[in-house]
């Protein structure tokens, strides 16, 4: 038998092991580069350029980051009552539904009302969204995983049928919506930034991004300083003890996947609201299911979450790069990049725990018995 | 009437068809569910398994190298499943959506860099796909009315990988059932400490039950680039894995009803575009997306017990610590 293995301190476990894990699924994603026949530091060089050095790069990058945060939530508020949301590409493409419907129905009003109902609407209808397959989980005791992945290719037959049909932009070919009424656009950053003098390059980052970073506040208030947050994680560490403490488990995961589904809704905000002003078949892209990597990369906390976002954001922008400058590897690397990430740091997550404590008890083993 | 009778049945072939490969990944999840491991991966090792058949199919020439390869491949993913969620004790949902993940990126780089066509494959010649088989007899029995034609077009008339879809229900059964491997098999997926304590490897049972999830995904995957269509488009699986998957909890982890399952969801595929713009009687014309969703919205109905009550595996999804 192996000697029992000694805890990893703290620093090691939120900084070391996710660095460790996010360089294994490097490494093996540039093994993949090499064996196409291409440079991989090369590769890693031009996606770094695209995603932070190239006029508007930044932007962009900020851009996509907005959206991972907004899923990335969602993942996490689910993950603290111990609830796996892999539906939060449902909720999020849901949530365009309700944000274009929410602006129509205040057509004629000006932008300080139809914004905010337009991001509400985009809340309700993700929160609807998640809210179902969470009160199944509770009072129906349906496998939470499968509902979600149920409802996720539900909403999309449901927005096929509708983009295709009812909603359908009249003279057009392609699944769109008709455009929103101007007055719910978001002001986008570079705009913004021109009015006090500063001149940027034009990109799609709009002013969800902030909200996307009051989301962070507000979520981490939400689950470490408020008793709803206590219910949520006391049901997440063991629902039997949060009964007994007088906790209604099911309420709490009821209202823990409405929270979800509102974040991930929020995503409609920055693609809808933000940029396309219009509903877009599959306009979600797959950003629901990268929620998952980020939730799992920044440990379910707000800051994580956002270095995890940022790096998806980059990866995300600068992949399209790679597009331009190679001829065999394209942007379908970031998937790649993604699985791996979601392997190492999420189902792999303590394979590097023991090697790496048995290392730090006995580099800093010495040290203690100097001092004992 | 007779028209009626041909369309049903050109229904019936249709239905076999699109359910082959959900009848193979549903048989795959049986394996894997059984032994208490959830299986999201059906869909990333389906898609993988159709790349690569396509490629090795097209690059050797020959569609049952192919389908080895793409067996070969599935397989690897079923062990990568296995290292994160057995040996590691990882979590079995998220070590899913990681390879189905990996499995839509990695077919369409590779497939860029083999090819150069967008991450589809280039279009296999005639013979080197799977030709519809035909049986003995069927000119003689033809003219026979009804019973020729359920002979000669639902019964005979397709390729090889279809009829082993179908022979794999019956032997995953026997498996399950008669065998000695069946039996254990079914036990870790319930009492694993139980077997555990009779001196038998948890571990490997588990790892050998995915092994053989990933030999009928892999066929599953052949099938859709080198039988039912001539080469692969990226995405192709297109949410078959995650059908298969409804199937198995339709068919409460059992062979049987996980065909009938499978049976079904392919019919209503199957009616559902024949009736596309069609106008019927009473209903007018069928809102055909809306349709396609209801494999869902049953799955959806049954899981919460409003049409029967579905029991999984006692020890599913939970890693077997000693």
């Amino acid at each position: 038998m192996s000697s029992p293995v000694p805890p990893l301190p703290r620093w090691a476990d939120l900084f070391l092991l996710p660095l460790i894990n996010l360089m294994a699924a490097l490494f093996v994603c540039g093994l993949v580069v090499l064996l196409i026949g291409e440079n991989p530091i090369e590769a890693l060089g031009v996606m770094v350029k695209g995603a932070f050095v190239y006029p508007g790069g930044l932007g962009y990058t900020l851009y996509y980051t907005t959206n991972f945060i907004f899923t990335g939530l969602a993942v996490a508020t689910a993950f603290h009552a111990l609830l796996f949301n892999i539906g939060g590409e449902g909720q999020a493409y849901v949530a365009g539904l309700g944000a274009a419907l929410a602006a129509f129905a205040v057509s004629a009003a000006p932008a300080i009302v139809a914004i905010p109902f337009a991001i509400l609407g985009a809340a309700l209808a993700g929160a609807i969204w998640g809210v179902i397959p969470g009160y199944l989980q509770a009072k129906r005791g349906s496998h939470i995983v499968i509902t979600t992945i149920m409802f996720n290719f539900i909403a999309a037959s449901i927005m096929v049928w509708l983009l295709a049909g009812p909603m359908l932009e009249p003279g057009q070919q392609s699944p769109q919506s008709v455009k929103l009424p101007e007055a719910s656009y978001l002001p986008k950053l570079h705009d913004l930034l021109g009015l006090i003098g500063a001149k940027t390059t034009a990109t799609p980052l709009n002013v969800s991004f902030l909200l996307a970073l009051i989301s962070l506040g507000v979520f981490w208030i939400l689950i470490w300083r408020t008793r709803l947050g206590y219910a949520i994680r006391a049901v997440g560490h063991n629902p039997e003890a949060a009964h007994y403490a007088g906790i209604n488990v099911a309420r709490t995961i009821i209202i823990a996947m409405a929270i979800a589904g509102a974040f991930a809704g929020l995503l409609a905000t920055n693609e809808i609201v933000g940029v396309s002003h219009r509903v877009i078949l599959n306009y979600t892209a797959g950003y629901g299911f990268t929620g998952i990597a980020v939730a799992l990369m920044g440990r379910n906390h707000p800051i994580g979450i956002f270095l995890a976002a940022l790096l998806f954001g980059a990866l995300y922008q600068g992949g399209a790069e790679l597009d331009f400058e190679f001829k065999s590897i394209t942007r379908e690397m970031v998937l790649l990049i993604q699985g791996m990430i979601i392997l190492f740091s999420g189902a792999l997550a303590y394979m590097f725990n023991a090697p790496l404590s048995r290392l730090i008890a006995r580099v800093s083993a010495p040290k203690e018995m100097a001092r004992g | 009437m007779a028209d009626f009778l041909f369309q049903l049945l050109l229904t019936f072939d249709g239905t076999l068809r699109i359910a082959t490969p959900l009848i193979l990944c549903a048989m795959a999840g049986i394996f894997a569910e059984r032994s208490g491991v959830i299986d999201i991966s059906l869909e990333g090792k389906l898609l993988t398994g159709a790349f690569v058949a396509a490629a090795v199919a097209f690059i050797s020439g020959s569609a049952w190298l192919g389908v080895a390869a793409a067996i070969l491949a599935s397989v690897t993913l079923s062990l990568i499943h296995g290292f994160a969620c057995i040996t590691h004790k990882g979590n079995q949902v998220v070590s899913g959506v990681a390879i189905n993940i990996l499995a839509s990126g990695l077919t369409v780089v590779v497939g860029i860099a083999l090819f150069q066509r967008g991450g589809q494959t280039p279009t296999l010649p005639r013979d080197v796909r799977f030709k519809p088989l035909e049986w003995i007899g069927v000119e003689s029995v033809e003219a026979i009315p009804v019973l020729g034609a359920i002979y000669s077009q639902l019964i005979s008339g397709h390729n090889v990988l279809v009829y082993i879809a179908l022979l794999a229900v019956p032997l995953t059964g026997f498996i399950l059932y008669r065998t000695r491997f069946g039996l254990r098999l079914r036990a870790v997926g319930e009492v694993p400490e139980a077997v555990d304590s009779a001196g038998i490897s948890v571990t490997w049972l588990r790892y050998r039950a995915l092994i053989v999830g990933g030999v009928f995904c892999g066929i599953a995957g052949a099938y859709l680039s080198v039988a039912q269509g001539g080469n692969f488009v990226r995405d192709m699986s297109a949410g078959k894995g995650y059908i298969a998957l409804a199937a198995v909890i339709f068919g409460n982890w059992k062979p049987m009803m996980a065909l009938i399952a499978c049976l079904m969801f392919g019919f209503l595929e199957a009616a559902t575009s024949r009736l596309q713009g069609v106008d019927l009687p009473l209903v007018g014309e069928l809102p055909t997306q809306l349709m396609l969703a209801l494999p869902y919205v049953l799955t959806v109905l049954l899981l919460a017990g409003f049409i029967g009550k579905p029991t999984p595996p006692a020890a599913i999804g939970e890693p077997y610590i000693k």
